[in-house]
């Protein structure tokens, strides 16, 4: 047990390194220089070697590797090009954003998902099972970004109910919590559907369950069985699903911030491409792999937790 | 706990058994609803120029966001190009990005799979760790940061939107691999002189390659998506181009004032995503009901 924990870390951690150096490989082809972007076109030939000789450009690729890797691990990710800020406190600054985004998005599927797919599995064959198959797999597949501009274009265009854009006045609880419902919405819909779905199959092979007719056989309730006793074991295959779903919504917020113009980790990695912010975007992308990978490690401990058959492997 | 534990071989069918699947697969109102929405796809991408009333690309400033009219059948977008031609092309632009970027990844993931599956135990590991590696990276982040660098490239970007698939298809090849391998006629061609390389591609191959198709087919859906979203962010095919992506963006900079064009542009892409999804999951349960996905997608 310990010793499988101890592999998964390990693995992260080499996944992560990996990561970064690929990354840092990749950016050496990338088109502009760091130091002819921050000081301008004009600037003299002098002036830019002496910039490249301060920032270790000039050092061979594998010293400027281990030197990013050394920073990175002191919890330096180097300073904005631009404005001279920090790379860790931008990052730092929207990353809650991120995660709040993230977060609300998962809870909001597990809040009408689960009842969605209980329901159906209760009822099925019914008309609204029906209903709620068609819904679910309409959701899964609409797009992300194609679901926010929908809803936006419905709830804050046509019916002006919700604000869409920005990320609300900070400090302002409510304002935030105002602007985080249309986004929040568009990234969870995809998961509703999928937890529907995955709830709705569970419960069903649940309902075939010795202790579900031991539970009946007692003149319990139906309605007691199915939501106190199935639902409970029905859950964990959910809870596992949700770790692995935390990293994709990772990728889903980036577009989802870009069409809210939201404060986040995504649209920090958007603006750093398009103004060529180099420290910025490795410092963003670095965290977003770093958490994809974490939600991944947490997904794999989950089921560590659930299936003991796993420990053995 | 993934995708690849719960594969099992497969073994080859007989063509009589094929054809009632196929029946089976159009009888279920989800195969037949998906296949119907496939089939409209297709058949715009192939006749495009005989369906399509104009030119998409042909640019009229005094015809721009026309809503739609008896003229402009779904209107017009910010350059006064007619919608319904968009669109039309658009089938195209998504098809021919999305299968061969499945291609790409199946053919690649295949050919590493095997020999993470059949290698000694050190190949096997460095392999683990690269697709390990590879699905660190958020897809469409990844996506993008290449294609910042190479600009929007019609050529590059369906390798690109391969190789993120390529962890997904590695572990399953190599999981299906890891239980047939010492399956009684695999050790007998071994036994018999045959090279590792005739191995693995004539009795291994066959062998675990159709959970892969199936996982393949169910990933269209996923890649017309990528596509149009990397177009969305203008990434993705280069502009003028009639992507849904692209439409997209035109309709989501001009929200306020010409509504029609998202409403339109996504209507497509919902069409293609939702039939593709519906076709490849009732293919999945006609033909190999043992491949569920959890989780990963």
């Amino acid at each position: 047990m310990f010793l499988y924990i101890a592999r998964r870390a390990l693995l992260i951690f080499i996944t992560v390194l990996g990561a970064i150096i690929l990354l840092f490989i990749l950016f050496q082809f990338m088109p502009g220089d760091m130091a002819t972007i921050l000081l301008g076109p004009r600037a003299s030939e002098a002036l830019v070697e002496s910039y490249r000789v301060r920032m270790g450009l000039d050092q061979p690729v594998y010293i400027q590797i281990s030197r990013y890797l050394a920073n990175v691990f002191r919890g330096d990710l180097g300073t904005d090009v631009l404005n001279h800020i920090p790379v860790r406190r931008l990052v730092m600054n929207v990353l809650p954003n991120t995660i709040i985004l993230a977060f609300s998005a998962i809870l909001l599927a597990c809040l009408i998902g689960i009842p969605l797919g209980v329901f159906s599995a209760a009822n099925k064959g019914s008309f609204f099972d029906l209903l709620s198959g068609f819904l679910s797999i309409s959701m899964i597949t609409i797009p992300h970004f194609l679901a926010g501009i929908l809803l936006l274009l419905i709830f804050a265009v046509y019916l002006g109910w919700f604000p869409a854009m920005g990320g609300g006045q900070p400090g302002d609880m409510i304002n935030q919590l105002y602007h985080l419902v249309l986004p929040a919405l568009a990234l969870s819909l995809g998961w509703i559907g999928y937890i529907a779905r995955l709830t709705r199959a569970t419960v069903l092979e649940e309902l075939g369950a010795d202790y579900v007719r031991t539970a009946r056989a007692k003149g319990l309730q139906e309605r007691v069985v199915l939501y106190k006793h199935v639902l409970r074991c029905s859950i964990i295959p959910v809870i596992a699903v949700i770790g692995v779903g935390f990293g994709n919504l990772m990728g889903g917020a980036v577009l989802i911030e870009i069409v809210f113009h939201r404060p986040g980790l995504g649209y920090l990695i958007y603006n750093a491409i398009a103004t060529r912010n180099f420290p910025v975007l490795q410092g963003g992308l670095i965290i977003a792999i770093f958490l994809y990978a974490l939600a991944n490690f947490i997904a794999d401990l989950s089921y560590v937790f659930i299936d003991p058959r796993v420990r053995g492997e | 706990m993934m995708i690849d534990d719960v594969v099992e071989p497969v073994e080859s069918k007989g063509p009589s058994k094929k054809k009632s699947k196929l029946k089976k697969l159009l009888s279920t109102p989800a195969g037949f609803v998906g296949g119907l929405m496939v089939l409209i796809i297709i058949l715009l991408a192939i006749f495009a120029p005989l369906i399509a009333p104009r030119d998409p690309l042909q640019i009229n400033v005094i015809n721009r966001f026309e809503r739609p009219s008896r003229e402009f059948r779904l209107g017009t977008d910010d350059i006064g190009r007619d919608l319904l031609s968009r669109i039309i092309y658009g089938s195209r632009i998504a098809l021919t990005v999305a299968i061969p970027a499945i291609i790409f990844g199946v053919i690649l993931g295949l050919i590493l799979g095997i020999i993470a599956g059949y290698s000694s135990e050190k190949i096997d590991s460095f392999m683990i760790v690269f697709f390990d590696i590879l699905r660190s990276m958020p897809a469409l982040i990844f996506a993008i940061v290449i294609l910042t660098m190479i600009g929007p490239n019609l050529y590059i970007l369906p390798i690109i939107m391969g190789v993120t698939r390529v962890p997904i298809y590695g572990r399953l090849i190599r999981a299906s691999t890891l239980r047939i391998k010492n399956n009684e006629y695999v050790l007998a061609s071994q036994a018999l002189g045959g090279s590792k390389m005739q191995t693995m591609f004539k009795h291994i191959f066959p062998n675990v390659v159709a959970p892969l198709f199936i996982q393949a087919a169910m990933d269209i859906p996923i890649m017309i998506t990528f596509e149009a979203g990397l177009s969305f962010l203008g990434l993705g095919v280069p502009p003028p181009a009639p992507s849904w992506g692209h439409i997209l963006r035109t309709g989501y900079l001009n929200v306020r004032h010409a509504p029609h064009i998202v409403i339109y542009g996504g209507l497509a892409l919902i069409i293609a995503t939702l039939g593709f999804t519906l076709l490849g999951e009732t293919l999945r349960d006609v033909f190999d009901p043992k491949l569920q996905r959890k989780g990963e997608n």
